[in-house]
Parts: C-alpha cells; structure tokens; sequence
C-alpha cells in the first residue's frame, strides 16, 4: 500500500468516527443529517480505496513507451457531474423563473420557496456545473501542455469526488434552510471547512503537475488556471471567517458585520465573477479555441499583458455593487474607476480569443463547436461593455436592485460561460474516451441555434423590464408625486417574466440534446484508430 | 540594435518558467486591490458615525433575523435606501451605516424584486404582516411572493438563544452578561407585555416594543419572531432629533 493510500484510509476512518459522534450529539436536524451523510461518505470512501488497492496490482506508470500516460479518469468524472449539474441547475433556473411569473408554483411549504430555490440555482450552475468543467478541462489541459501525468494518485480523485461532495452539502442544505445568507456564499461553516480542504488539494495537484512539466514554458492557459485557483482560495478564506454557534450545530455569524461585511462580500462576490467565470474560462478559451481552429494564439504579447491588467483590476471592481450605499464614497468611486478601465484587459482577451480565428474563419460554417466556442466570445466582449458601463454611478442609480442586472449576468452566464463551457465538453468527450469524433455534429446546430435564441429571449427581456421598472420606480407626476406604487412596478413585469422562463426553457432544451449526443458519443461512438506506431513499440 | 535580453518580453519569461515565481506574482497582484479598498475601512472614523439609538436585537428580533436569513429573504428584498429623491420619498430616510453595525452578516441585498424593507418597521400593523405572510396575494393581489403559512405553526426554539447572543459578542456585538444570562426570559417577556418578566426586558432593551405579535396566545411562534424583526427595523434612529453635520469632520 501507498502511504497516500494508507494515510487516506485511516484519515476517513477517524472522519467517519468522527462524524458519527457529531451526528448523536448534533443540535440540529440539518446538522445531523450532513454529519450522517460525511460518515457514510468516508465509510464509503474506505471501501473504494481498499478495493482499489486490491484490484489495481502495480501503480500506473507515469510514461509508457516514452509517452505521456495520462491520468483521464477524475476528467471523466467531472465531464460527467458538470453535464449532470448543468441539468439540474437550468432545470432549477427554470422552475424558478416561472415562480416569479406564477407565484402559485411556490406551495408555500418551506423547501420549494423561491427563497430557498434560488441559492440551489446560482450555486448549482456556478459551483457544480462551472466548477466541474474548470476541474475538468484544467486537469486535462495542464497534463497536455505540461506533458506529465497529473501529479498525485488519490488526489485528483479526493479533488473531483470531494468537490461533488462539498456541492451536495451546500445544495441540500439550502434546501434545509441551512444558510450564511450571503449571496454565493451561502454554503455554513463546516462545508466552507471542507472546501478549503479540497481546494487546497486542487492546488497543490495543479501546482505539483507544473512544476514537473517536460515544457520549459508554462502554457498560457495554466497561468489563467493557476490565478483562478489562487485568488478563489484568497476570497473564499477572506469573506467567510464566521464563528459557529455550536461545533455540532449548523448556524454560525459571520465575523465581519455591517459595512465591512458589505465590501468583504462585494469583494468576494463579484471576484468569484472575475476568477471563476472569467479567468478560468478565459483558461478553457486560450486552451479550446486554439486547438479546435488548428491556429496559434493570435497574441503571445497580448496575452501577458492582458493576463497581468486583468487580474490586477478585477479586484478593485467589488465596490461597484454598492454605489450610493452606506459604503464610504472613496470606496465607490474606486470600484467604478478600476470597472471602467477593466473594460480593456477584458477586450484584449476578446480580441485575442476572436483574432486566433485569422485564417480559419471559413470553419465557422462547417464546426458548429467552434462556432459555439467562438459565439461564447463574442457574449464576452458583450458583457464586458455592459459591466463597465453598468458600473458607472448614474447608470447604476437605474440598473441597481433590478432585473437589469439579472441580464446582465445572464449573458455573461449563459452566452459566455455556458457556451464556452458546452464547446469545451464537445471537444474533450471525444477526445478523452477515445472516440473519433462526436454523435452527431447535426445536434450540435441543433443545439446552437435553441440555446442562442433562448439567451436572446432571456437577456432582452431583461433589459426590457429592468430599464422599465428602473424608470417607473423614479417617474413622477407633473404635480410632483411618485406616479406608480412599486406594486404596480411588479405586475408590469409580469410578461416579461413569461419570456424570460420561455427563454431559459429553450437553453435547457439545448442542454438536454448535448447531454444525449454526448452519453451516445460515449456509448456508440466510434472509437479512435490510433497509428500502429503508437501501439506497437518498436523493439 | 537593441540587446535582447533587456526587453520586456525575454524578462518576463521568469514567470512563464517558473510555476513558484508565477504563484508569487499573482497573489502580489491581486492583493493590492482588496488591501487598499477594505482594510481603511476597519480604522478610518468616518465609516461608520455615530448615531443614538443604536442597540443590538432583542432576542425574539434576532430569532426572526434568522428566519429572514434562513428564508433567503435578502434574495428578493433590499435594506439599503439610496440617497436619491425618489427612494427617500418612497421609503424614509436614506440608510446609515450605523443602522447595520451590528448585522452579522449585513443584508443590503441586491434586488428588488418586492421592496426595500430597511424602514418597513410600523408601517403596517401586525395584522396586515400575519395576513401577508400567511398569503401574500390575500392582501396584495398582484404580488409575486411566496407564502409562509408553515411560521404560524412552528413555534420558536428558544433554548439555545444564550449561545447565539454569546457567538455574536465574540464577533463584535456588545451584549452584556445580563441580556445574555437572560435570553430566554427576554423572548418570552417581549411576546407577552403583562409578564411579570416585562419591566426587566423593558430595562435591558429599551424602547424595544412588547406585544404578542401574532396575535395568538401560547408558545411563541416563528411568526412572532419575523414580525417583531419587521416591526423594529429601521425605526431605532429617531430622525426628528438626528443631527446630519454633527459627524461631519
């Protein structure tokens, strides 16, 4: 046995222990229920690596035959959960969009309340579907542009099964009422704890396959890749000190109060923007576009300094969630500075994901994956001038606490993570089971097409009804009275809401056809004839 | 001709070759934004002024502020007045950050979906607040909200009130021995206002306002705690006798 494997198997014997005394003493049910769930987990888990270890006889070598022998295994498993969540987080959006337009859908029983739902939503398409895909696509683009296998033999594992469980525990327990109340940061103290554990983890198996990489040069995208999971770590220790209320209990405060917990959140909210689903997926571009145009990177120039200002500026943007509040206006009009001159770093990375395309933009017509990953862009760049403009205090006095802002995000979510996102799993899935191609490049359009005209339907309805209910809640009547009451700021929304759930109900549909032409990539596909040279050595 | 060496590009090739030099620089990088813009905020006087009025929530208050955060009423209500013309007159005063210093977390929220609640407190009997969240649409027949007939049913935990009050002075919120010996009977006090417990509640908390919120006799109830929460927010400043230059530096 390993000492990974020995030390792993007695570390979860004592969680298990462990978890089972905080399951009989716990003050909560929620708590008890989690803590039941971690025992039977690392219960769970002992078994797996003692079969393992019994079944697997010698360890897998880190070459064969002079070539790198790559660990695919924990990429099929996220491939798999970021299909699975992507499902189950539009599925969710959509329930509870059409909550919103028929407040019926509600049942006013406690676990199926917009309230809670919402929480399941953001975080089961930002965490689950987008953190599995950044797990995925960076294990497998820092073992192919380093040429090593992926540092670690559990840890990849420990790092993909115990991502999916710290998701789990989040998504039930919002579900149970178990919240820190702070917007995606919800998740309480014990699964923050288990987080950090992970993450760690993640790091260190992304660090450790950098540092032994056969390429004297750290690819571009791992750069991105590495500043992801860096400042995540940063912001995700920064806003949740919290002190629990009872160790065998769910509800803690948070350390941080008032203004300060304010600009803690901001910071950590809207950098949980700019390093998960921007710099990781600029990672997921910078890897994809390239490989899937059969072009070099436009820009190597451009990319460092793209790369530096971008990460440099986003951290300054958080106060810009915040204009005309209690937060002192030093700290404003920083955040709606450092938004403006965002908007560059953020355009150079548009152009030079769009610019890779010299030269082979004919394949547009022919690859509708490249087409998505190039779409995906071009949202970005988008979305990336409405943010900066959005930012801007006069601009903000209208867009602020409406559905503007909901738009706003979902043309970043949908349009560009989710794009990017989709065109990066039709390109791996083939490739790491070995297939020669996808199912069926004909319910790629398909799928394009549906999900394009969905987000068009979302964010212009959006637009429509944030900008209205902005401008109905300041309109006043010539003898100088408020004109409209906000209940009738509210029902005003009422048909906008419908097309915005019928547009979230085409991106599903688009979701649902890529998850069966992936499932058939994978089961029926035809597998990849590989040259008899790589299966045969030559003696 | 220029030496190669010295150009930008070839220097920074230190970071495209070394994993541990490149982690370094980032983490350089990204902490300047966040030190400059938080860490004044925990020393600079002007953040938050002071303001009379001011005190930490009775315990049933506090009871409901968690019902508020475990419902994830934040998601749809803001409590944030803007200082613009027509939120002041929509709904009072523009917030200070004094009325949120002992919010452990805050909730300023960041959508409207219903309106802002900072200065909600009174503005409706308890009445119209069991009826509205009971069903919402049975009083406001456009509205979107969910309902909340499950509170009216559940009656409050109290029991282990002392050790929240006890987490939120570690953090920061000054409660004294005395209000946090005597939780329990401070939440029992401010629900029923003829209690023999009613003058020391009165006493540790005052100006906080005692009735039976729900309007049922028994147990305390969900409903009580979310409604006294309701009922007291933004009413602490008293805004006849706020004086907006005595903080003015």
């Amino acid at each position: 046995m390993t000492i990974g494997e020995s030390g792993l198997t007695l570390i979860f014997v004592a969680t298990a222990f462990l978890c089972m005394i905080a399951t009989a003493k716990a003050v909560d049910m929620p708590f008890a229920f989690h803590a039941a769930l971690a025992a039977a987990a690392s219960i769970a888990s002992v078994f797996v690596i003692l079969n393992r270890y019994y079944e697997r006889g010698a360890l897998p070598l880190p070459e064969i035959n002079g070539r790198p022998n790559y660990n695919l295994g924990p990429i099929k498993f996220a491939s798999f959960m970021a299909m699975f969540w992507g499902i189950a987080g539009f599925t969710v959006g959509l329930l509870i969009a059409c909550q919103l337009a028929w407040p019926a859908l509600n049942f006013d029983l406690p676990w199926t309340s917009f309230g809670r739902l919402r929480p399941l939503h953001t975080s089961a398409v930002i965490f689950a579907f987008g953190g599995n895909v950044l797990l995925g696509t960076s294990f497998y683009v820092v073992q192919k542009t380093s040429r090593v296998r992926l540092a670690g033999d559990l840890a990849p594992w420990f790092v993909v099964v115990g991502y999916n469980f710290f998701i789990l525990l989040a998504g039930t327990g919002y579900l149970l009422g178990v919240t820190q109340a702070k917007e995606y940061a919800e998740p309480e103290w014990y699964t923050d704890l288990w987080l950090t554990i992970v993450w760690v983890t993640y790091l260190m198996v992304f660090l450790m396959t950098l540092v032994k990489r056969k390429e004297p040069h750290i690819f571009v995208a791992n750069w991105f890749y590495l500043a992801f999971i860096v400042t995540i770590a940063v912001l995700h220790l920064g806003n949740n000190p919290a002190v629990p209320v009872s160790i065998f209990g769910s509800k803690s405060y948070i350390v941080w109060g008032g203004v300060q917990d304010a600009m803690f959140q901001w910071w950590y909210g809207h950098n949980a923007v700019g390093f998960f689903l921007t710099a990781g997926f600029l990672a997921i571009m910078y890897y994809f576009i390239p490989k899937r145009a059969e072009r070099p990177i436009y820009s190597y120039r451009l990319s460092i300094i793209h790369f530096w200002a971008l990460i440099f500026l986003y951290i300054w943007a958080g106060p810009h969630h915040l204009h005309y509040t209690a937060l002192p206006d030093w700290a404003q009009t920083l955040g709606m500075t450092f938004s403006i001159m965002l908007w560059m770093p953020s355009w150079g990375g548009m152009i030079n994901g769009l610019m890779t395309l010299s030269g082979a933009w004919d394949k547009l017509r022919t690859d509708p994956v490249l087409r998505m990953l190039v779409v995906s862009v071009a949202f970005y760049g988008m979305s990336t001038f409405e943010g900066p403009m959005m930012a801007i205090k006069v601009v903000n006095s209208l867009s602020h606490y409406t559905d503007w802002t909901i738009g706003h995000v979902h043309s970043g979510a949908l349009g560009w993570v989710g794009f990017v996102s989709f065109g990066a799993l039709y390109c791996m899935v083939p490739w790491i089971w070995d297939r020669k191609g996808l199912y069926s490049l004909k319910l790629v359009n398909w799928h394009f097409w549906i999900a394009t005209i969905g987000i068009v339907l979302y964010i212009s309805a959006m637009w429509v009804s944030g900008i209205l209910q902005g401008l109905m809640w300041r309109a006043y009547t010539p003898l100088g009275f408020l004109e409209y009451s906000f209940i009738e700021t509210v029902e005003a929304m009422h048909p906008f809401y419908i097309i915005r759930a019928a547009g979230g109900g085409l991106f599903l549909m688009g979701a649902l056809i890529m998850a069966f032409n992936l499932w058939m990539t994978v089961r029926a596909g035809e597998a990849e004839v590989h040259s008899p040279a790589a299966l045969q050595p030559a003696e | 001709m220029r030496n190669p060496n010295m150009s930008f590009w070839t220097r920074h090739q230190v970071f495209e070759k070394n994993s541990m030099i490149l982690i370094v620089g980032i983490l350089a990088v990204i902490a300047i934004g966040g030190l400059v813009e938080i860490t004044p905020l925990f020393y600079l006087k002007s953040t938050i002024e002071a303001v009379d009025g001011i005190r930490p929530y009775t315990p049933l208050e506090l009871a409901g502020r968690n019902i508020y955060l475990r419902e994830g009423c934040y998601l749809c209500h803001s409590q944030m007045i803007r200082p613009l013309r027509d939120e002041v007159e929509r709904y009072g005063h523009f917030s200070l950050a004094a009325e949120s210093m002992y919010d452990h977390p805050f909730q300023w929220g960041s959508k409207r979906t219903g309106p802002d609640l900072a200065r909600v407190g009174a503005k409706y009997s308890d009445d119209w607040h069991v009826t509205h969240l009971t069903n919402p649409r049975a009083i406001v027949p456009q509205s979107v909200m969910p309902g909340y007939s499950f509170l009216a049913t559940t009656e409050l935990d109290p029991e282990t009130l002392p050790d929240h009050l006890r987490t939120l002075r570690i953090v920061g919120v000054p409660y004294t021995d005395d209000q946090i010996a005597n939780a329990v009977a401070d939440l029992k006090a401010q629900v029923d206002p003829d209690s023999p417990g009613a003058d020391a509640f009165a006493k540790r908390y005052p100006k906080a306002v005692a009735r039976n919120f729900d309007g049922k006799p028994g147990a305390p109830t969900e409903l009580d705690a979310l409604i006294a929460y309701l009922q007291m927010l933004g009413t602490l400043v008293d805004f006849k006798l706020y004086n907006e230059k005595a903080n003015l530096r």
